[in-house]
């Protein structure tokens, strides 16, 4: 800036440039991977395939796009893009709002409500932080083939909605409601039902937004509970259907399509962290209620 | 509106007796000031009325109904909170109509009170605000205003104006005398502040230690304290009290000096309370209480000095007049002016 020179900042000119050019090379250095698959999936294969790889977008883009949703990774992978498409939304929305709903409901009950084994309840859901998913996967198959949620959306589903981090991080939030404001809901009226909807449910939005983030993005990227728990091509994700794609010979996977796919498997957790952006920040930030 | 009478009023916390039977009835209308020190139970007092906190042991009755194991919102009450408890994410609108909504009152009643309640509290302007953009008196005031459109039977005020500035308190003082006025809600306000006690209240519940010590006007309870207690808690300055031993009529000052009193018992230790505002100089050789000022403290109207009852420790507060010359090492008389003189038992801390 040029009037930056002539403000009380000016001795720190020098000190600015030198900070702003770390935060672009960081920049650069994580974003160039991403722009490279982009990059990549507007070339042909034979271009990729010889390197080195050129730098800038190729004409081949809008063949490349063209051809992967009109059926190019049906033939590859047996399921169509927009169908690997829909099924990641669906589990990644659906792990995202189951997580609120059960850790949304534990911590009410655990903060608000007194009843026997309330801090035993609070212990074995933060004990559980400790299980990752790998840790309890061979008996989660086997309860998910025994009711027979294979190659199901509920099977992918169910197992990844309990979540003791979005518990506690409710929990934290309830907890920083002033013990009057639930007194003056009693008073009013509200019952427990009322003050939830009513009262907490809107002070927690940013809250919940953040959390929506977080666990979307969780959902969209796993990998090896949806690699057990489907069988069938149809119930891929697009993860998963990613990995398939990329067979062990360089020359017979088409490494155009696959850049493509992955475009388009980052894209939507982008999509959602821009749109919710602001709200994500103040529900991590917000400390004043 | 409403009477509400506390029978033999009990509080425990696991064994713990906090409230030790409180009794009393408050008629239609009437503005009672719970005060005390903290810790001595008045808002867990005003807290069983509202029904936040449960009933160890008699009973509350608001109007003719047991009220005992209701709820809050089925006691008709409505309560003002000492942070005020309003709603962040409402408007000042929505944050009185809230109570009536939950109640399913049409709608029109609602504006309509609302409305009323605004312009009681002048807060028309703001009624589209949220309560962050308010300052302190005016969220004092929306408080006030989700209690009054209820139109309850009770008003039960824990501690309201304790976190406003001083200016602003003794305007939102007044303004509640007059909105009990103008309403004539039966009304149960819980204070630490001798001041908001004795200028709003019809009668004080003066507590102590879970005891209720006195209940009574704020005239009688400065005239006639019930206890040592209440002596030494209402009233500013502090009203002096020491021991003196009682030998026929006369009373033996800690000095030494001999003072004849009425009242005294025929013998043994009594505890004597004189307030600074009660005291009168006298002249030398008429009995009195001689008084050697460490300090003087000149308000203007008035002068405040301290000093100690020559030949003891016993500190002495007295209030002298604006004009008055007296300085440091000063040696006054004073008596006590007549009928102002309290008496109180060192077993019990009871009048005599």
């Amino acid at each position: 800036m040029d009037n930056g020179t002539h403000s009380p900042l000016a001795a720190r000119g020098a000190a600015r440039t030198i900070a702003h050019l770390w935060m672009i090379l960081g920049v650069i250095i994580v974003a160039f991977p991403v722009y490279y698959v982009f990059i990549a999936s507007t070339h042909s294969v034979q271009t990729i395939l010889r390197p080195p790889l050129p730098l800038l977008p190729g004409a081949e883009g809008y063949e490349n796009y063209r051809a992967a949703f009109s059926g190019e990774i049906d033939r590859i992978g047996g399921v169509s893009l927009w169908r690997l498409l829909g099924n990641t939304t669906l589990i990644a929305v659906g792990i995202a709002v189951g997580k609120i709903v059960i850790s949304m409901a534990s911590a009410y009950a655990i903060v608000f409500f007194k009843f026997p084994f309330r801090m035993a309840c609070f212990w074995l859901i933060f004990i559980t932080l400790m299980l990752p998913v790998e840790v309890r996967i061979q008996p989660t198959y086997k309860v998910m083939v025994d009711l027979g949620l294979i190659d199901t959306y509920a099977g992918l589903i169910l197992p990844l909605i309990a979540s003791a981090t979005a518990t506690l991080l409710f929990r934290q939030f309830f907890m920083t409601i002033p013990d009057e404001l639930l007194e003056a809901a009693r008073v009013d009226g509200a019952g427990p039902w009322r003050f939830f909807k009513d009262i907490l449910w809107p002070l927690s939005l940013t809250n919940v937004a953040a959390i929506f983030v977080i666990q979307f993005i969780y959902g969209w990227t796993q990998y090896l509970w949806p690699l057990l728990v489907t069988n069938s091509n149809e119930m891929n994700t697009i993860v998963i259907a990613l990995k398939k794609m990329v067979s062990f010979a360089d020359a017979d996977t088409p490494w155009n399509l696959v850049m493509v796919t992955s475009v388009l498997a980052i894209l939507p957790p982008i999509l959602v962290v821009v749109l919710m952006q602001r709200w994500f920040v103040k529900g991590l930030v917000e400390t004043e209620k | 509106m409403a009477h509400i009478q506390l029978n033999d009023l009990r509080k425990s916390y696991a064994g713990q007796e906090v409230i030790h039977g409180i009794t009393m009835d408050i008629s239609n209308g009437e503005f009672v000031v719970i005060v005390g020190p903290s810790g001595c139970g008045k808002s867990t007092l005003l807290r069983m009325v509202a029904g936040l906190e449960g009933i160890s042991a008699g009973t509350i009755s608001i109007g003719d109904r047991v009220v005992n194991d209701l709820e809050p919102r089925e006691r008709d009450i409505a309560m003002v909170f000492q942070n005020y408890a309003l709603y962040p994410h409402m408007s000042v609108r929505e944050n009185m109509a809230y109570g009536l909504k939950i109640a399913k009152m049409p709608v029109a009643e609602i504006d309509a009170r609302v409305a009323k309640a605004a312009t009681m509290l002048e807060l028309e302007p703001y009624l589209d605000r949220k309560p962050r953009a308010l300052s302190g008196g005016q969220r004092q005031r929306v408080a006030m205003g989700r209690a009054l459109v209820r139109e309850p039977a009770a008003f039960l005020l824990d501690e309201p104006l304790s976190n406003l500035d001083a200016k602003l308190r003794v305007q939102m003082r007044l303004q509640i005398k007059e909105l009990h006025q103008r309403t004539g809600q039966t009304t149960l306000y819980v204070t630490h502040d001798q001041v908001e006690a004795m200028t709003l209240a019809d009668r004080l519940i003066v507590m102590n230690k879970g005891v209720a010590e006195q209940i009574a006007t704020p005239h009688e309870v400065y005239t006639n304290p019930a206890s040592e207690f209440v002596a030494g808690f209402i009233g500013s300055p502090a009203m002096n009290i020491f021991t003196v031993r009682a030998e026929a009529g006369v009373a033996v000052l800690p000095g030494g000096q001999r003072l004849p009193l009425p009242g005294l018992p025929a013998s043994g230790e009594v505890r004597l309370g004189l307030r600074p505002e009660d005291m009168v100089l006298v002249e030398a050789g008429t009995p009195a209480i001689p008084v050697v000022l460490k300090s003087v403290e000149w308000l203007g109207a008035d002068a405040f000095g301290y000093g100690v009852i020559e030949g003891s420790e016993v500190l002495m507060t007295l209030r002298l007049p604006g004009n008055t010359v007296a300085k440091r090492g000063d040696r006054l008389h004073v008596a006590a002016a007549e009928g102002r003189i309290h008496l109180f038992s060192p077993a019990t801390g009871k009048r005599l």
